[in-house]
Order: C-alpha cells, then structure tokens, then sequence
C-alpha cells in the first residue's frame, strides 16, 4: 500500500536520539548480507512507499524509499523508460532506499555512469532526527553542497532516506549482445578498444571463457555496429545481463569468499589464486577465493583500487577497504556532522563508524 | 519562522599581521611576483565576472608547486587566516571575490596537462589547465572532455570542480561531476588527500560527489582526473523557428517523448535571437518568437534516424521553419549565434546581468509569462536563452549601472526570478553557483536545519571556516537580515565581505 510514514519514522529516530538507542535500517531485507553486521533496533521503511510524482516528459521519477525497485523499474518500463544504471536487486523485495544507501550499479555502469550519477535529490532524515531536503527535481542543480549524491552507497550511515529523485532516460530501442571466444587478455584489449569508439557500447563482460559486449540504441544504429564489432549474437542477451547482475549466473555460485575488486579498467590481471569474473569493460571484477584477505586488499590497492568482500565472509573480516587515515578523519567528522550520536547503522561501513 | 543563531559560525580572526604574513609568505614563495600586496597588485584579484562585487584581498599568491599550497595552507591555517581559491576568475556568482583580511591563492600557475592515457580515457591536469585546453590536447586521440561552459576558452578546470560547471551538452552528457573520476585536495590544514580513483568508485563515502561543486569551501583541488568521452562520428545540428515561445516549449517535451536525448537543445527567445544576429550574423530568423536548437550525435546511422524524427517532431509541434546544417560550416555557425547570445545581448545596453536558475522544463510557458510581467514592472527588458533540455534558464537583464538605482532594481529583478524558480519546483542555480550572489534565496530554498546541515558538513572539512568564508552557505544571521530588509538588498552587498561571515 502507498503511505507516507514519514512523520512516524522521525518520531522514531527523534526517540531513538534521545534514548542513544542504535537503529539497524531495514528496507526489503535484501542485501542484509552486504557490509559489516549491525546489532541495532531495527528501523522499517519499507512500508514508506509509493511513487511520489513521475512525469515521463521530465526524465525525473521521485519515490518513497520503501517502494520496491521492482515495481518502480516497472513503471517507468510502462512509459518506455528506464533506471540506467541498471541497479541490482538481490532479492523480490528491493527497496529504492536500499539500492541508493547500497550505491551498486549494473553492467552498463561504466557507459551510462553510476547511480550516484543519477540521484537528484534526497529528502531525509538525520540522526537528530530532522527532516532534509537535498538536491531537487531537476537536472542541474548547484544550490549547497551535493548531500543527496554523497548518500548514495553510505550504507545509510548518514541518514535515513525517506524519498528519492531521480534523473531517468528512455530505453533503447534495439539492443543485441554478442559473444566471441577469447583469453582474459585478448579480452581486456577487446574492451578497451571498443570503449574508445563512438559507438553504442553499454556492456562489456568476460567469464573466463567468453566475452560479452553488448549494444543498445536506435535499430539501424546497433544492426550497423554489430556488423562492425563482430561475434555471435547471444538468443538471451538480456537473460545474460540480468543473471550477471543479480549474482545468478553460475560464476556466482560460490561457498568462496565472493570479492569485488573495483579497479582501474586498465589495471593489469592480478596475481591472485582464485576464479575471476571481468565486467565494466574491466573496472570490476569479480573473484571467488581463499586467499588471505590482506593479500587481496594490498594487491588490489596497488593496482588502484579496492576490494570489498561481498559475500560469504569470514566472520572477523572487514568487509569494505578502509581509506587513507586523513580520509578516513573526514569521514568520522562528516558522520558526526549528520550523525553526533552515533544511532543510525552503527559499524554497518566501517567497524568504528 | 524563528532564526535560530549558530554558535559555531565565527569570523576567523587572523593571528598575524599583513607584514609578518608576508614574510612568512615570501619564505614559500621566494620567487618574483608569486607574493602581491600591493593595492595596485591586487587589484586584478578584487573580483571575478560578477564585477558588481569588489574587494581588495590583504594578500596574493601565487604558488607554483603543490608543496608551496600545503606549506602556504599550513600557514594561514596556522595564523587563522582566512583562504580565498581563485582560478580564471570568470566566475558568475562572486563565489573567487576576496575579503578584506583574506589571501587569495591563485592556481593560475599550475597550467600544465600532466598525463593523458587514451587507452583509460582519462587526462590528469593541474587546476589551472584550461577547459577547452583538455579537449584539444586529446582530440588527436578522439577523445575530448564532456562539459563545455560557455566560458570554456577561459575557465579552468579547478574552477569547474568548485561550481560543478555544465554547459550545453549535460543532458547526455552530464556535468562536471560526472566527468571527475579523482582530485588531489589539500586540506586546511596543508594535508594533501586523494579522492575518488583511477577506477569507477572507491571506498567509503562518496566525497568526490561531495568536492564537486563545493566552492572552494572544503579545500584546494591541486589535481583533477578527468574522464574522457570518445568524439562522435557525427554531430548534426537542426534548427527550429516557432511563432510562439509556448510551442517551442513542448516541442522539446515532445522530442524527449520520441526517445531522443539530444546532445544539445537549445532556446532562445526573440530578444535574444534579434541580438545574436546583429551580432553573428548567422541567418537566424529574426522575425521568430523562439528558436530552438536540437544538437544529435552518436553513430553515423543513428545520427540519420533521429535527424528524421526530430524534424518531424518540430513540424508537429508547430515550426514555422525546420533547417537542418547543410554541412560543418553550418552547423558552426548555427552554434556561434547561440555561443555570443551572452556579449551579443551585451551590447544591447551599458551592462546586463545574467541569471541562473533551473526549472521542471513543463513550467517553462508559466516562468516566461511571469518573467514578461516582471520586465514591465521593473522597467528593464530581459532576453533568454535556455538549456532547454535540462530546464536550465539564463535570462539575461538588460540595465545601465550609472542610473541611479537601476542594479539595485535589477537584482531585486534577478531575486525575483530565482524565487519564481523555486516557487515551480526548481533551484535557484544550476550551474553558476551561489557564491555571494544568491546567498539570500538559500534561505528560500533551504530550512534553517538544512542549512545547518551544510555548515555541520563545512565545519566536518574546516572547523575554523577559513576556506573561502562567507560564500555559498548564508548564516542565519543574514537570513534575518534579509527577512526584515528585503529592499535594501544593495546596502548589505556592500557590507557582505565584512558581515557575511558574522
């Protein structure tokens, strides 16, 4: 059912504050098993729900935090549109909120940018328990600092969102995805040449065996480039991307520690014992292993990047790298400006945030 | 609504004098010319393109290494002395204007393109590197950076990342912080951090989103990382006429509903086509209410199939004439019209003033018709031209600064404006910035919790408020100021480098 419960929820969190009480903020439950755990009060917006205003015309779709992703994506689907950073959902009942406090983003990321990207606007609540407005409903918007860009992946930390807007574009027209057999590093090669090309290029994935490129835009458009690209085109393609994203393709089966190393899409392959999954045209990869995880963060740091530890996580493993000291000062500094007392999902980023 | 005060918002009271400082100064920067105090020295620095606002700074510098900026950081962090960033100095908002006992750090020095890596699609630049320096020097890899501000030939790339800058292609596009992937910040305190990577995120809370448009307040960008976007194989343009500037407006609506995401999509009203003609002379047709300008680009056969569309689509919509570029030339010059909107309607009058503010684009007829009415009321015409595909709008209002009491009725004008922008659900700036400009609709747009929020968020970065005091974030102090003197707006601009940060 659409409601607003957003004076409920800050009579919560108002109470919350008072009583020091921490709160564990819960939506669809569905990517619990991402970040560190949080033994908190829990805190339920998924029943703050419903599209708040949508007008096709404007590209810009602002929702209640609850409402499940599912039914967003659906409707903007009914309007021929679409969310294009293509979030994942890990489960039927993802919430809008969850996907932005979680910041992750699909296959065509690297082409299309991120979901912070997209994020116009937030309306939320901070741990005194006050009500913000962030941002906007338009597409340019430079009025106080980007506090509705910077919620996106604090793995609500920051503050408890209540509504999102956000930037939304037409789906593409014709749209194939084609497959050629290649190393790992034919593969990258492969990658980095095309991203380089003006053409519609919005996926770029290897499994190991194969890599997958995949083309979105007008008919003639993609008929045009395929020509050009070259491979086989893939029945399924969007079964393809779909699994890649929701963690069901088979490289995901794992009872290994499931790593995701964002890198820089040129960094060299890693040395690192394991099994390897390369999307984002190379910037994010995958890998199922045991290997010590201070071994991963350090070669991975090296690269360029860093490495969280997704799922199937040892129990005393940090799951997200730690920053820079100075950094992670700012970050302590930025969670007491909008969180003094520590309340909302205390440790979930960072054991000591 | 009741005024809360703000204890924490203090003026940073310098702990050393003029002389000492620059000896100080002068042990970073022995070299000729990299200290400047004074007056006449200083006088280039007393504001930027909002030349209403002046104010000499006490000091200049003018570093040429990044260890000179975290040492002069140190110092003045040291001393409470109060840090100034300034990059070209074209700035619309007042965001690079002095203060009195304040030191502007001019990155003009660091102009050098420290890498460019074509196979990443990134160029690693110094602050002062030139926008449109970057897509020159990688256009020989067909590469070339995104976001094009009209001020591109001038303004710099630090100054971009201040004002999270756009220009005429971020519909597609995007602004600038989507084409940031990672700066070098030194902080108040002379740390030199890194934010954002040489990947597509990093760890932690997304501070790169944060710096982006940030005003100098959080710290000194050293180094920008810039994403780079592969040159369309095609680019062309088509241009509309309309008799009517409502119809003009839905057809942009129209074309967004066909699917299409122009690269640019432009309107511009009969004012300012009239003036961009005399000016250009580029074959706009001056009898027209409104033009618009539909930029595609992208692949060869894409290119073609929405040409076809977007023409249709105009025909629908009412145009009264439809022309598409008949080649480069024309594609050209039908943009240098657009491009010399700014100075062509400058030339219309002693001075004007440009506005900045973004509307929900299904607004636009209402904002216009309110706007016409505004003119008449304050006596003073004002053209347009419109981001259209992004709701972004810059009406420019024509004045003469030596009638008495004519900028004072613009920017009672121009406040009018901004408010009407909020008053349909948009923003008070889109790409320009607050700097000092806008300081008193914050308070319109913002709650006073809000804007608490964003001082909690400054103190997070400078807890003694010497980046750049006093800009982008009013105090609740003025916010009363403003509430009980709203026709005396020009009397406060002239104290705001003093009371700004009271």
């Amino acid at each position: 059912m659409n409601q607003d419960l957003s004076q409920q929820l800050q009579q919560q969190v108002v109470t919350a504050a008072a009583l020091r009480q921490t709160l564990q903020i819960r939506g669809g439950n569905s990517k619990a098993f991402l970040g560190q755990p949080c033994e908190a009060t829990s805190l339920d917006v998924s029943q703050h729900r419903g599209i708040v205003s949508y007008d096709p015309v404007e590209l810009v779709v602002t929702a209640r935090a609850g409402t499940p992703i599912k039914a967003l994506e659906q409707v903007l689907a009914d309007n021929n549109q679409m969310l294009p950073f293509e979030p994942p959902h890990f489960g039927e009942n993802a919430t809008l909120g969850g996907t932005i406090a979680v910041g992750l983003s699909g296959p065509s990321r690297p082409f299309a940018g991120s979901v912070r990207d997209y994020v116009l606007g937030v309306k939320m609540i901070n741990g005194r328990g006050e009500i913000l407005r962030f941002g906007g409903q338009v597409m340019k918007n430079v009025a106080g600092y980007d506090c509705s860009r910077l919620m996106a992946g604090a793995m609500g930390t920051l503050g408890v969102l209540l509504e999102i807007s956000l930037k939304v574009l037409p789906k593409p027209a014709a749209e194939i995805t084609l497959i050629q057999t290649m190393s790992a590093n034919q593969a990258l090669e492969t990658m980095y040449a095309w991203a380089a090309k003006s053409i519609p290029l919005s996926a770029a994935c290897y499994d190991g065996k194969q890599l997958y490129l995949r083309l979105s835009g007008s008919a003639s458009a993609v008929a045009g480039t395929a020509t050009l690209v070259g491979g086989d085109a893939l029945d399924n393609g969007a079964d393809f991307w779909r699994q890649i994203k929701e963690h069901q393709y088979p490289f995901f089966q794992t009872e290994q520690p499931l790593w995701r190393l964002s890198l820089p899409a040129t960094a060299p392959l890693l040395e690192l014992p394991g099994q390897w999954l390369i999307d984002w045209g190379g910037a994010q990869r995958w890998l199922a292993s045991d290997a010590d995880a201070e071994q991963i963060r350090e070669q991975t740091k090296s690269a360029g990047g860093h490495a969280t530890l997704f799922r199937n996580a040892a129990a005393k493993t940090d799951r997200f790298q730690t920053p820079d000291q100075a950094v992670m000062v700012l970050h302590k500094r930025l969670k007491n400006s909008f969180d003094p007392k520590g309340i909302l999902n205390p440790g979930r980023l960072y054991t000591d945030l | 609504m009741s005024i809360e005060c703000v204890e924490n918002v203090s003026e940073p009271v310098p702990t050393l004098g003029k002389q000492a400082l620059v000896t100080e100064l002068r042990r970073i920067l022995p070299q000729d010319e990299a200290v400047l105090y004074d007056a006449e020295d200083l006088r280039p620095y007393e504001c930027d393109a909002l030349s209403a606002y002046r104010q000499l700074p006490m000091i200049v510098v003018l570093p040429s290494t990044v260890e000179q900026v975290q040492q002069i950081m140190a110092l003045c962090h040291q001393h409470n002395v109060p840090v100034i960033a300034r990059g070209a100095g074209t700035g619309l908002s007042g965001g690079a204007t002095p203060i009195g006992d304040g030191v502007v750090l001019s990155l003009a020095k660091f102009m050098s393109i420290l890498n460019i890596d074509p196979l990443a699609r990134t160029a690693v630049v110094q602050p002062g590197v030139r926008n449109l320096a970057i897509s020159q020097a990688t256009a020989p890899y067909d590469l070339y950076y995104a976001p094009d501000p009209s001020s591109q030939i001038a303004c710099t790339i630090g100054g971009n990342v201040a004002e999270n800058s756009g220009g005429v292609h971020c519909l597609k596009y995007g602004l600038t912080v989507h084409n940031v992937q990672k700066v070098k910040l030194v902080t108040v305190e002379g740390e030199i951090i890194t934010l954002g990577s040489d990947g597509l995120d990093s760890a932690g809370y997304d501070l790169l989103a944060l710096i982006n448009g940030s005003e100098g307040m959080l710290g000194i960008v050293v180094e920008v990382t810039v994403k780079l976007t592969p040159l369309p194989q095609r680019a062309q343009v088509i241009l509309a006429a309309f008799d009517d500037v409502e119809k003009a407006g839905a057809a942009v609506g129209e074309i967004i509903s066909a699917g299409i995401i122009p690269a640019g999509l432009e309107m511009m009203d009969q004012l300012a086509i009239r003036a961009a003609e005399d000016f250009a002379h580029v074959g706009y047709p001056t009898d027209a209410a409104a033009i618009l300008l539909c930029e595609l680009d992208g692949c060869n056969e894409e290119v073609s199939e929405q040409i076809l569309i977007v023409r249709d689509v105009m025909k629908k919509s009412g145009a009264t004439e439809v022309r598409t570029a008949r080649d480069e030339a024309e594609r050209q010059a039908f943009w240098k019209g657009r491009k010399s909107a700014f100075p062509a309607v400058g030339r219309m009058a002693p001075d004007y003033y440009c506005m900045d503010g973004t509307i929900p684009r299904k607004h636009l007829p209402h904002v216009l018709r309110r706007m016409a009415e505004l003119s008449k009321e304050y006596d003073l015409p004002v053209a347009n031209v419109f981001h259209a595909g992004d709701g972004n709008l810059h009406p420019l209002i024509l004045y003469d600064a030596n009638k008495a009491g004519e900028l004072h009725r613009t920017e009672e004008f121009g406040g009018k404006i901004l408010e009407l922008c909020i008053e349909v659900g948009g923003t008070i700036t889109g790409e320009h910035g607050v700097g000092i400009e806008k300081l008193q609709q914050m308070h319109i747009q913002f709650t006073p919790q809000e804007l608490e929020q964003f001082h909690a968020v400054k103190r997070a970065f400078d807890p003694n408020g010497l980046l750049n005091p006093g800009k982008a974030v009013p105090t609740p102090r003025r916010c009363s100021e403003y509430k009980q003197l709203p026709s005396q707006k020009k009397q406060t601009h002239q104290h705001d480098n003093k009371c700004a940060h009271i």
